[in-house]
């Protein structure tokens, strides 16, 4: 086969690359999505799927809301195997300097519409009994959601498909500028434009992306149900996330659907390879059994890891390459792809299609570090 | 002589030998069923040795615990599901 046409080829078939072309196929335009892999066989499969609005910035909060929102409207759609539930998140605090940050969250989040619930430690005991005794308290948000990845990225794609999408699985990209991707086997792709969402692999196809893979692990336990009821992160999480290149942890628990629980969190740069650390594990546990003793009795059934895509600033790049031309970025989620997936098609389709975005897109453009010449 | 074991199984009182584990335990107490599976099918003890994952049973109140690989001690309370 020599090669093929499309409007548009997009390299990457994880969430964020499913979600552009459940959007793209919608309105009209012949896509093409190309991966190596499977569908959400890279950072989608690896991570929770936590559906949250963080606060770690104006512009996050804002792209965080908007995507949340936009999985709200599809929820009904999801089929149980998306396991979407709206179970809240618990922002557990340790102390009482923690406290003034539930207070500060509670009234941001306040004035942005955003229900909480500032609990004290009687309360989050009664939220979360498997809580060590003795933490301060916390903040219960209770819409935000979990979902279980690959299925949601599947269904994504599905629609796409639904709407005339071509799925190439199997095929690398080797190389590709806003007119055409070249595949390892000798075919060539040509296109009116493309969409690099290729997760942390994406400057090995558009040099000068700043992005690099920061790696992370998870454990997951057996069924336990009821163990833990919400999506539970101590406040320091954003602490662990922003600190710039030193290894970290977070207590970072979700209870999914079939009762099992997942246990994070680790955020490491310069780790080459997949391979699970078990130093790091231990720290994680150790993190993990300072908030919730109970753990220790519970069995982990599998342990993995994954590479967040990250960027400098923590947000991501979506739109327009400054100096490409037909080339667009849909990359950089680092932790936060799966609640942005949504919204970080829609700012990257609306413009193309002559709509307003629902919420400003400088603050994602490419541009604000790729400028023209 | 060594000193029979007393434990609860679903709440009914068995003695058994020291040395037992609790898969033996509920073996020699007539239940073949140890668990049922996600999608409702009885599982039973298989390999014996810790592999299988098919004999999982709460003991005192913690789930998923391997009935094979565990002994039996006085006052123990195990519950099958």
């Amino acid at each position: 086969m020599s090669g093929s046409t499309c409007d548009v080829a997009i390299v990457g078939a994880g969430i964020v690359g499913a979600a552009c072309a459940r959007a793209l196929a919608a309105a009209g335009r012949r896509v093409l999505v190309v991966d190596s892999h499977l569908v959400g066989g890279g950072a989608t499969g690896a991570g929770m799927g936590h559906i949250v609005v963080m606060d770690d910035s104006p512009a996050q909060m804002a792209l965080n809301r908007y995507s949340q929102r936009l999985w709200n409207e599809l929820a009904d759609q999801l089929p149980a195997g998306c396991e979407f539930e709206t179970c809240g998140t618990i922002w557990v605090a340790a102390d009482d300097e923690e406290m003034t940050e539930v207070r500060r969250k509670h009234a941001l989040f306040a004035e942005q519409g955003i229900e909480t619930f500032v609990l004290d430690e009687r309360g989050l005991h009664e939220a979360e009994p498997n809580l060590r005794d003795g933490l301060a308290g916390g903040l219960r948000v209770p819409g935000d959601s979990v979902i279980y990845p690959p299925t949601a990225a599947r269904w994504l794609m599905d629609r796409a498909q639904e709407h005339g999408a071509e799925l190439l699985l199997g095929a690398t990209v080797v190389e590709m500028d806003g007119r055409g991707m070249q595949l390892s086997d000798g075919r060539r792709i040509d296109a009116a434009m493309t969409v690099n969402a290729a997760g942390s692999l994406a400057p090995q196809l558009t040099a000068g992306l700043p992005v690099r893979p920061r790696k992370g692990h998870l454990i997951i336990t057996d069924r336990y149900p009821g163990f833990v009821r919400h999506q539970l992160l101590e406040l320091g999480y954003l602490k662990s996330a922003h600190e710039s290149n030193a290894d970290s942890v977070a207590f970072n628990v979700q209870p999914r659907k079939t009762g099992q629980l997942l246990i994070g969190s680790s955020r490491q740069f310069d780790s080459e390879t997949l391979d699970v650390d078990p130093p790091m594990v231990e720290r994680m546990i150790a993190r993990s059994l300072e908030y919730m003793p109970g753990l220790e009795k519970l069995s982990a059934i599998r342990t993995w890891t994954g590479f967040r895509a990250a960027t400098p600033d923590s947000l991501p790049l979506i739109g327009p390459h400054p100096e490409i031309p037909g080339l667009y970025i849909a990359t950089g989620h680092e932790g936060l792809g799966i609640t942005t997936s949504l919204a970080t098609a829609r700012l990257l389709v609306d413009p193309l299609l002559g709509r307003p975005t629902a919420i400003p897109v400088e603050p994602y453009l490419p541009a604000r570090f790729l400028t023209a010449a | 002589m060594p000193t029979a074991i007393t434990l609860t199984i679903n709440g009914r009182r068995i003695s058994v030998p020291p040395d037992y584990t609790i898969a033996a335990a509920i073996m020699q107490s007539g239940r073949p069923t140890l668990r049922h599976s996600v999608t409702g099918q009885p599982r039973g003890p298989l390999c014996g040795m810790g592999i299988c994952f098919e004999c999982r049973v709460t003991i005192n109140g913690v789930a998923q615990q391997r009935s094979c690989q565990t002994l039996c001690r006085d006052g123990m309370e195990v519950e099958t599901t």
